[in-house]
């Protein structure tokens, strides 16, 4: 399949790693990919927060880069959930149908990594290796918006070497919530101060998510307090391979020049 | 601290900054929540049909909503058929004053009342109490609330705040009762204790109202304690103040309701106590009944496209239950008597997105969406917040969080232009990066930094290295 690469603006920027790793991954299964350099943000930020009429510019030009793609895949289920949910909704607020019916069509081609293999290709086992303690938070516009269920923990009980501890509390925000994280951020803290805890308990080396936003929030406090609990992008963790990467790994993380 | 009133009387993270630190609060509410959240749970799993009960709930309020006018008349006149006397009230004030000019009428001393959200969202208390009438609130949570000089806290359970033997310690200042334990059956008992007296003297009697059916002029409260029976039974009088929205046109339409609302509030099959009344009858309960009907910015609510699914609200509180914000928040510091996230987005609407306290409401919150999971009538309540967010920002002078907002769209408006303002942040991050990360960020974005770090932006992004990529295949 050709699949185009929706890679985000956060990840283009923070995370690059995330990115050829979803890349990497997908080769690997047997498909073709590409990324094109006109994409850069879906606009959620703008949208949330209040400033609609400057995210719609931005959904039209995600219509605009993405409109001639057979399938979009990209590593964050919140993006994803943006395109699929909430931009029929920006159109239909600014009572554009042709960007409506445009929208609709785009977001029925638009796939979270997670449900693209195992809802779309039908793969739960990726062949990857990845030798650590692993817990897995579900991240709420996944969980709740593009319903990926057990989707992505599929894939990781199929990971060899990995061992998959439970998290307590799951379903619970994080606290992220975009602009939230600042603009109401001890409410934010106080949020993430219960998943912090929740991950710690697992003892689990890293903790694991489909969106890297999430993982910023959590990874951030993570970090703030020492611990020494990381995060990994479920992407990095699925391309990663006993053959190959291997020595290039640091305690938990792929580098990015092992995945060029 | 004021006994109700839907403004807030300051900006919520503001509120917030002082309820996080309530660590008896905190953990009252998280032990209250998580305890309701797995009945709910359980209690919504054993109806394979749910869905399309919330998805019938939902229809069926709309229905009734886009004809509200006819039916508020039709009722009026079966209402008066029946007996009863029918007020309409424009806002807060005109709805007190009736209510006070009622009771004055007969001469009261004192009222009892039915838990009622609504009266409390029109501060009726302090007005019956400005004209010196005695108010005594008979619902358990509310007396508790009314006896600490507090405000409710939760639509449901007004004083979830609160733990046993912080109600006990109360009971015994306030009623004299002697209390040697905190158990539920000793203060429940001490409550009754006080109540039955009230209720055997009293002759007005004030009550809210979960439902009124048009076509008969019958009106519905649902509740749990049998308290509100004996106030809408025992006294001569009785004054029900009703939300314009309660009303559906008739009685095939309540049947859904009678099935969704216990399981989501108190996780219930069924709820405990229902009543229904139309208007007055000859030598049984009250011989004099004035329904109060009060609009109150609800015509401004269903006048918008998007926010008037908020009017399908059936207070059952489940939203605020599975809210993470509320579990940490309260909902004091939501400062209105509408909390959590059906409060975030009603009552800046009620306010007509005119009240600057009340028009933080709708950022007090991460969007998680476990409130439009919950919800029996399908309110999307992450999508009205957006829209809500959306309408004040348009009304609001460009700040410098704006004109951030404008350059980024700007920015991501052209790659180049992205790749552009990447590399400038690369390079200037250089004195805030200590080994990898940041650690300290300046103005609005340093609210992260209180309690996180930020990676930094590594050397390149990943156009850059796709590039990189794309020429080693070539070679």
């Amino acid at each position: 399949m050709q699949v185009d690469l929706f890679i985000t603006c956060l990840n283009d920027a923070l995370f690059p790693t995330t990115g050829l790793a979803m890349a990497t991954l997908l080769e690997r299964l047997g498909h073709t990919v590409r990324f094109t350099e006109a994409q850069t943000c879906c606009g959620q930020m703008h949208f949330n927060t209040g400033y609609q009429s400057e995210a719609l510019g931005l959904v039209r030009k995600f219509v605009r880069d993405f409109e001639h793609a057979e399938v979009v895949v990209a590593p964050s289920g919140s993006c994803v959930a943006f395109v699929r949910d909430l931009y029929p909704k920006a159109a239909e607020w600014a009572g554009d149908t042709e960007l409506h019916a445009q929208v609709l069509e785009l977001g029925k081609r638009t796939f979270e990594l997670s449900e693209f293999l195992v809802r779309v290709l039908g793969v739960t086992d990726v062949g990857a290796y990845y030798p650590h303690r692993v817990t897995y938070h579900p991240t709420c516009h996944a969980a709740r918006l593009l319903r990926v269920g057990d989707a992505p923990l599929e894939l990781l009980r199929n990971v060899r070497g990995l061992t998959l501890e439970p998290l307590g509390a799951p379903e619970q925000c994080c606290g992220f919530g975009g602009t939230f994280s600042v603009k109401n951020h001890e409410t934010s803290t106080a949020m993430l101060a219960d998943k912090v805890q929740n991950v710690l308990a697992t003892h689990a080396e890293v903790c694991t998510a489909g969106d890297n936003s999430c993982l910023m929030h959590i990874g951030g406090g993570l970090a703030r307090l020492r611990s020494g609990t990381g995060v990994v992008h479920l992407a990095e963790i699925l391309a990663s391979v006993e053959e190959g990467n291997g020595q290039n790994l640091g305690p938990a993380r792929v580098s990015a020049e092992a995945l060029l | 601290m004021s006994a109700g009133g839907i403004r807030p009387p300051r900006p919520f993270p503001e509120a917030a900054h002082d309820a996080l630190k309530d660590s008896q609060m905190r953990r009252n509410l998280r032990h209250a929540t998580g305890t309701i959240r797995t009945k709910r749970l359980r209690a919504v799993a054993e109806l394979p049909d749910w869905e399309a009960l919330r998805t019938q709930a939902a229809a069926t309020k709309d229905a009734a909503m886009r004809n509200l006018a006819e039916h508020l008349l039709t009722l009026e006149t079966s209402v008066k058929r029946a007996g009863g006397q029918v007020h309409w009230a424009r806002d807060a004030a005109e709805a007190r004053t009736i209510v006070t000019d009622i009771a004055a009428a007969h001469a009261a001393r004192e009222v009892i009342k039915v838990k009622s959200i609504t009266s409390d969202e029109i501060e009726l208390n302090s007005a019956l109490e400005a004209a010196g009438i005695g108010v005594v609130e008979t619902d358990l949570a509310e007396l508790i609330v009314q006896l600490a000089g507090d405000a409710p806290s939760h639509i449901l359970v007004p004083a979830i705040h609160k733990n046993r033997a912080e109600i006990r310690d109360l009971f015994r200042r306030r009623l004299g009762a002697e209390l040697l334990t905190d158990e539920p059956a000793a203060l429940a008992e001490a409550a009754r204790v006080y109540l039955r007296e009230k209720f055997l003297s009293a002759t007005v009697a004030v009550s809210g109202a979960n439902f009124a059916v048009a076509e008969t002029g019958t009106v519905c409260v649902v509740e749990s304690e049998g308290n509100g029976r004996m106030c809408l039974t025992l006294p001569d009088v009785l004054i029900s103040i009703m939300g314009i929205e309660k009303v559906l046109p008739n009685w095939e339409d309540m049947a859904v309701f009678m099935r969704v609302l216990p399981r989501s509030s108190t996780a219930e099959r069924m709820n405990p106590y229902t009543s229904f009344w139309t208007g007055v009858r000859e030598g049984d309960g009250p011989r004099e009944f004035h329904l109060v009907l009060l609009d109150n910015g609800r015509t401004d609510v269903l006048a918008d496209e998007v926010g008037r699914q908020t009017l399908r609200c059936i207070r059952c509180s489940a939203c605020l239950n599975v809210c993470p914000v509320y579990e940490r928040t309260g909902g004091h510091a939501y400062g209105s008597v509408y909390p959590g996230p059906i409060g975030a987005i009603l009552t800046p609407q009620l306010l007509k997105l005119e009240d600057d306290n009340a028009n933080t409401l709708p950022w007090a919150s991460s969007l998680c969406g476990a409130c439009y999971d919950a919800c029996p009538v399908k309110i999307n309540i992450p999508e009205v917040l957006i829209h809500l967010r959306g309408k004040i920002t348009d009304h609001k002078p460009l700040g410098v969080e704006g004109v951030a907002m404008k350059t980024a769209a700007w920015v991501f408006g052209e790659p180049h232009r992205f790749e552009g303002a990447i590399k400038l942040a690369r390079l200037g991050q250089g004195p805030l990066v200590k080994q990898g990360a940041i650690h300290a960020l300046p103005g609005l974005l340093a609210g992260w930094t209180d309690s996180r770090d930020l990676p930094a932006f590594p050397q390149q992004s990943f156009r850059e290295l796709w590039r990189a990529r794309k020429a080693g295949e070539e070679q």
